[in-house]
C-alpha cells in the first residue's frame, strides 16, 4: 500500500482527542469554545491536507507516513481511500462549522469535550476498513450522546434500546461472518444481523424513532454531528456490500426507498423545526442507501456523490436552524415567524442549503441526484419513480420550512438577531463549496465513479472469494449458472473492463 | 473569424450576460452586501440589452446565411466513460438556435426588459427592491436556458430555475401570510410538474441512450424532425410531458395556481404568468413536438386537455372580481387554445399565438393597476359612459344551467377543493395518523410523554402574540 507524503491522518483523529482532554478541563466555557474552534481548524487542515495528499498519489488506498498504529499493531488501521477521502475532511469541516457558530446563548450547555472526542471517533471510523475496528468505534460513537442525555436528566431509554440492539446485532453478525468460514450456514446470518444492525444505525423505518427522539432530547448540535455524517452508510459499505447476496441488497434497496419516501411525507407534517430536519436528513440518507444497494456503477456513483452533497448540504442547512433556534428558541412550523428581516444571509443560505439537499440545478447535488436517479430506475424502474416522488416531496417540505420560518408575519424584535462575523464565514464558507462543487461537479463525480468501481471490485473479489469457499466445501451449494456471482446488474468478469476505463 | 465562431460567441454570449447578472446579484447578496438601486438597474439593463443584441446578431446571421438551425456545442458538463458493457453517462449542454428557439429568447429579452425598466420606478425604495431583482435574474437566466436548450437535460435546468423563481415572486411580500401560501402552493404544483419531467426525460435517456434534442427528434431543423420511438413509448414520454407542461401552464387540473399566482407584485405577474411562464408548458409540447405526431392518441389527449382548460377559463374568467384573476383566466384561455393547436399539430400558429398573447397580455397586466383611471380617459374622450352589454348567449342558457355555471365558475370549477380533498387531505390525515403511532411508540418505550416539541413554548410565540 502507498504511503502518504505526510502523516495527516493520524494527526486529524490524535488532535480533536487530545484537545478533548484538554477543553475537558478548562472552565470558562467561552475559553474551551475557542480552543475547540482552533482545533477543530487545525484537525480540518490536517484532514485536507491528508485527502489532497492522497489525490496526488493516484492509489486506491494509502496509509500514513510514519504510520504509528501500523507500527503499534502491525497492520494498517488507518487508511484513506477513494470512499473516505472527501468524507474525512467533510466530518472536520462539518465538527468545525458546528463550533464556530454555536452562539454565546449556548456555550454553557454545549459540550465542547465531547464535540472533540466524537469527531477524533468519527474520524477514526471514516479511515477504517477493518470490520471489528470499525464496529468498535461505531460502537464507542454511540456513548456520546449518551453521556449528554444522561448528564442533561432526558429520558434515554429509546436512545438505549436501539443503540443496545444496534450494537448486539453488530457485534454477533460480524462473529457470524468470522465463523462462516468454519460454518458455512452462518453465512446468511451474519448478513442478516449486520444488515439489520445497520438498518437501525441509518434510521430506516421501522427502527427510526431513536433518531427522532435523539434531536427532542439531546442538543441541536450533538444531534446534528451523530447523524448528518450518516456513519450508517460507511458501516453498509465496509459490512455488508461486501458479503451481501443480491436479493439482500434489492431487499435493502426497497426498504430504503420506503423510508425515503415515508419520511419526506413524515418531514411535511411536522410541527417543530427539529423533527422535520431530522425527517429530511431520513429520507436524504435513505436515497443513499438506494445506491449503495443498486451496486451498477452509475448507481454507486450517484449515491456515494449524494452523500457528500447531502452531507455538507444539511449539515448547513441544520446549522442554519440550530442557529435561529439559539436566537429565538424551539421553532413551531404550525405559524409563520417571518424572520427573514432580520436575518436575510442566514434566510438565503437556509433556502440555498434546502434546495441543494434535493439536487437544484447550480448546486453540487444536481448532478449526483440525477445520476442516482438515472442507475436506480435503470435497475429497477419503480423504485426509480419512488426516488423522484421522495425528490419531490423533500422539495415541497424544505420551501415550506423556508415560509413558515423567515416569511408570512413581521417580526419585531428587542435585540440584534443579525448574523455574527463566525457564522457569517461559516455560511459563506459552506455556500462556496455548494455551489462551486455545482458549477464545476466534473472532480467530485469522477473521485465518486472511482470510489464506486473500487467498491464495486471488492464486492467482486468477496463474493469470489466465497464462492470458491463455498464450492471447495460443498459443490452442490454452488451458483447455478456456474459462471460466477450475481452482483446485480455488475458481474465480476466485467470488472477488469470498468476498472481500466475508471483509471483511463 | 469564420462564421461558426461567431455563432458560437455570439450564442455563448446569450447565456453569458443573464448567467452574469446572477452572479453579480446573488453573490453580492449572499455576502450580505447588496447592491444599490441605481446599480441593480444598470446591471440589469446592461445584461438584458446585451443579451437581446446577441441573439439579433445570431438572427441576423442565420437569415444572412440561410441557416435553419444553429446548434452551439459547449461540451460535456458531467462525463463518465465506462466499459463496453454499460453506456457512458454523460450530461452534454448545448444550445440550439432554430425557428422555435430563436423567437422565444427574442420575446424573454423583449418582454423582461420592459418589466425590469417598470419595475425599477414601480418597486423604488421598496425594501425588497434588490430581492425583487435577484429573482428576476433566476427567472431571466431560467427563461433564456429553456428557450435555447439544445438538450433535455438543459431544459429541465432552466425549467427549474423558472419554477423556484416563480415562486418566491408569487411569495414577494412576505410579511403577509396569503402570498407566502399562495407561493407555496404554486411550488407544489411546480414540484409535481418538475417531477414528471424529470421522468420524461430519464425515460427518454434509457429509451434513446441520447438526450439531446436532436437524436431524440431527428436531425431536421424544428418543426420538421423525426423521432426514433415506437407509438407506445411516445405515448408514455408525451403523457409525462404533457404532465409536465399541465403544472407549468396552468393546464387542467392544476388551473388553481394561476389566479393566485396574481398576489405577486403587478411587474412579476405580468411577465411570469400573463405571458412567459405560463407559456412555458407550451414550449416544450412545441419543443418534443416530433414526440407528439407519432402517438394520435397523445394528440388527442393534448387536444382535449387543451379545449378543457380553454372552457373553463372562460367561464371561470366571466365572473373574477378583480382585473388581475380576470387576466389571469383570460390569458389561460388563450394558453388552453394554444395548447389545443399544438395537439391539432399547427405549430407554427401556436408559436405566433403565444408571441402575440404574450405581448398583449404583458401590455394588459401592467396597465391593470390604473384601469380606473384609463375607464375615466375613455369615457372623458368619447363624452358617455362606456356601454355595459350583456353576454350575447346568456339569455338562450335556462335559469338553472346559468346558476349552475355561475357557482362553477365563482369556485373555479372546484378544482382547488378536488385536490385539496382528494390528494392533501388525504396525504396529511396519513402522515398524521402515522405520527401519532409513532408518538405512541416513543411514549410506551420511554414510559412517559416522549416529546419535549409538544410543551415547548417558542419565545417568539410569546413575542409575536405581545
Amino acid at each position: 500500500m502507498n504511503s502518504l507524503h505526510f502523516p495527516g491522518l493520524e494527526i486529524s483523529i490524535a488532535l480533536p482527542l487530545v484537545g478533548a482532554i484538554l477543553v475537558r478541563f478548562m472552565r470558562v466555557p467561552e475559553r474551551a469554545q475557542w480552543v475547540t474552534v482552533w482545533i477543530s481548524a487545525l484537525t480540518l487542515c490536517a484532514a485536507v491536507g491528508a485527502s489532497i495528499d492522497f489525490g496526488t498519489l493516484g492509489s486506491h488506498a494509502a496509509h500514513d507516513r510514519w504510520d504509528l498504529s501500523s507500527a503499534l499493531l502491525g497492520h494498517d488501521l488507518f487508511v484513506i481511500d477513494e470512499l473516505s477521502s472527501p468524507l474525512i475532511p467533510l466530518a472536520a469541516l462539518l465538527y468545525l462549522a458546528t463550533a464556530v457558530s454555536t452562539l454565546g446563548s449556548k456555550v454553557r450547555r454545549y459540550s465542547f469535550a465531547g464535540n472533540l472526542a466524537s469527531e477524533g471517533v468519527l474520524l477514526a471510523t471514516l479511515s477504517c476498513r477493518d470490520p471489528w475496528s470499525i464496529i468498535a468505534l461505531l460502537l464507542v460513537a454511540t456513548v456520546f450522546p449518551y453521556m449528554e442525555l444522561r448528564a442533561r436528566n432526558k429520558p434515554t431509554r429509546v436512545y438505549v434500546l436501539h443503540m443496545g440492539l444496534f450494537g448486539g446485532l453488530l457485534l454477533g453478525g460480524q462473529l457470524a461472518a468470522e465463523l462462516s468460514s468454519q460454518i458455512p450456514q452462518l453465512s446468511m446470518v451474519a448478513t442478516a444481523l449486520l444488515t439489520v444492525a445497520v438498518l437501525i444505525r441509518s434510521g430506516v423505518c421501522p427502527v427510526h424513532c431513536w433518531m427522532t427522539d435523539l434531536f427532542e432530547h439531546a442538543t441541536f448540535g450533538t444531534a446534528l454531528l451523530f447523524v448528518t455524517p450518516m456513519v450508517g452508510a460507511y458501516a453498509t459499505v465496509h459490512l455488508v456490500l461486501p458479503i451481501a447476496s443480491d436479493w439482500v441488497l434489492r431487499t435493502i434497496a426497497i426498504a430504503s426507498v420506503c423510508t425515503a419516501v415515508y419520511s419526506a411525507g413524515m418531514a411535511l407534517v411536522q410541527r417543530e423545526a427539529r423533527r422535520f430536519f431530522c425527517y429530511l436528513l431520513l429520507s436524504h440518507s435513505s436515497l443513499v442507501l438506494v445506491g449503495l444497494e443498486i451496486a451498477t456503477p452509475i448507481g454507486l456513483t450517484g449515491a456515494l456523490s449524494v452523500w457528500v452533497s447531502v452531507g455538507l448540504a444539511l449539515s448547513g442547512f441544520g446549522l442554519t436552524l440550530r442557529s435561529m433556534e439559539a436566537r429565538v428558541g424551539r421553532i413551531s412550523l404550525t405559524k409563520f415567524h417571518g424572520l427573514y428581516e432580520h436575518t436575510p444571509m442566514l434566510a438565503a443560505f437556509f433556502l440555498l442549503t434546502g434546495l441543494a439537499s434535493v439536487g437544484f440545478p447550480g448546486t453540487f447535488g444536481f448532478v449526483g441526484t440525477e445520476l442516482l436517479i438515472d442507475g436506480v430506475v435503470e435497475a429497477y424502474p419503480m423504485v426509480g419513480f419512488a426516488v423522484v416522488l421522495a425528490a419531490a416531496l423533500n422539495g415541497i417540505a424544505v420551501m415550506q420550512a423556508y415560509f413558515r420560518v423567515f416569511t408570512g408575519a413581521k417580526h419585531f424584535a428587542t435585540i440584534s438577531l443579525g448574523c455574527r462575523l463566525p457564522e457569517r464565514l461559516a455560511v459563506l464558507t459552506l455556500a462556496a463549496l455548494i455551489i462551486g462543487g455545482g458549477l464545476l461537479p466534473q472532480p467530485g463525480i469522477t473521485s465518486r465513479y472511482h470510489a464506486a468501481v473500487e467498491l464495486l471490485r471488492s464486492r467482486g473479489h468477496s463474493l469470489n472469494g466465497q464462492h470458491q469457499h463455498s464450492a471447495t466445501r460443498q459443490p452442490s451449494s454452488a451458483h447455478p449458472s456456474g459462471t460466477g456471482i450475481d452482483l446485480g446488474i455488475v458481474r465480476t468478469q466485467e470488472l477488469p473492463a470498468i476498472l481500466h476505463h475508471a483509471r483511463k | 473569424m469564420s462564421v461558426e465562431t461567431w455563432y458560437h460567441l455570439l450564442g455563448i454570449l446569450v447565456v453569458v450576460f443573464p448567467a452574469g447578472l446572477l452572479s453579480l446579484l446573488g453573490l453580492s447578496s449572499l455576502a450580505g452586501h447588496p447592491l444599490s438601486e441605481r446599480v441593480v438597474a444598470r446591471a440589469t439593463e446592461a445584461a438584458v440589452v446585451a443579451g437581446l443584441a446577441a441573439v439579433i446578431g445570431v438572427l441576423g446571421m442565420m437569415l444572412t446565411n440561410g441557416d435553419r438551425r444553429v446548434p452551439i456545442e459547449i461540451g460535456n458538463w458531467v462525463l463518465i466513460e465506462q466499459s463496453q458493457a454499460h453506456t457512458d453517462f454523460h450530461f452534454h449542454i448545448s444550445f440550439v438556435f432554430d425557428r422555435l428557439s430563436v423567437p422565444f429568447a427574442i420575446l424573454s429579452f423583449v418582454l423582461v426588459g420592459t418589466i425590469g425598466a417598470f419595475a425599477n420606478v414601480y418597486l423604488h425604495r421598496e425594501q425588497g427592491y434588490v430581492r425583487f431583482f435577484l429573482f428576476y435574474s433566476v427567472f431571466l437566466l431560467g427563461m433564456i436556458v429553456s428557450s435555447l436548450a439544445g438538450t433535455i437535460e438543459t431544459l429541465f435546468l432552466g425549467w427549474e430555475l423558472v419554477g423556484l423563481s416563480s415562486a418566491l415572486l408569487v411569495a414577494y411580500f412576505h410579511d403577509r401570510p396569503s402570498p407566502v401560501r399562495n407561493g407555496l402552493r404554486v411550488w407544489m404544483v411546480y414540484r409535481v410538474a418538475d417531477a414528471a419531467f424529470l421522468v420524461a426525460a430519464i425515460v427518454l435517456h434509457h429509451l434513446t441512450g441520447e438526450g439531446n434534442f436532436e437524436a431524440l427528434m431527428g436531425t431536421g431543423a424544428w418543426p420538421e424532425g423525426k423521432a426514433s420511438l415506437s407509438s407506445s413509448e411516445a405515448l408514455l414520454v408525451g403523457l409525462l410531458l404533457l404532465v409536465a407542461a399541465a403544472g407549468k401552464s396552468a393546464l387542467v387540473p392544476f388551473s388553481g395556481w394561476l389566479p393566485r399566482a396574481m398576489e405577486g407584485p403587478t411587474p412579476s405577474s405580468a411577465v411570469f404568468y400573463g405571458s412567459l411562464s405560463v407559456h412555458l408548458g407550451a414550449f416544450l409540447l412545441l419543443r418534443v413536438s416530433p414526440i407528439l405526431e407519432l402517438s394520435a392518441l397523445l394528440c388527442v389527449a393534448i387536444t382535449g386537455l387543451g379545449l378543457m382548460t380553454a372552457l373553463f377559463a372562460a367561464i371561470t374568467a366571466r365572473v373574477q372580481t378583480d382585473v388581475k384573476s380576470a387576466l389571469a383566466f383570460a390569458s389561460l384561455t388563450q394558453v388552453g387554445i394554444i395548447v389545443a393547436e399544438i395537439g391539432l399539430g399547427f405549430r407554427y400558429l401556436a408559436l405566433i399565438h403565444i408571441i402575440g398573447h404574450a405581448c398583449l397580455r404583458t401590455l394588459q397586466l401592467l396597465r391593470a393597476p390604473t384601469l380606473l383611471r384609463d375607464y375615466h380617459t375613455l369615457e372623458n374622450a368619447i363624452g358617455q359612459h362606456l356601454p355595459h352589454r350583456a353576454e350575447l348567449a346568456a339569455g338562450s342558457v335556462p335559469l338553472r344551467v346559468r346558476v349552475w355555471l355561475y357557482r362553477f365558475a365563482l369556485e373555479r370549477g372546484y378544482l382547488d377543493g378536488m385536490l385539496a380533498e382528494y390528494v392533501v387531505e388525504p396525504f396529511v390525515r396519513s402522515f398524521r395518523w402515522f405520527d401519532s403511532l409513532e408518538r405512541r411508540w416513543t411514549d410506551f418505550l420511554t414510559g412517559k410523554p416522549s416529546r419535549e416539541s409538544d410543551h415547548t413554548q417558542n419565545a417568539l410565540d410569546v413575542e409575536v402574540k405581545a
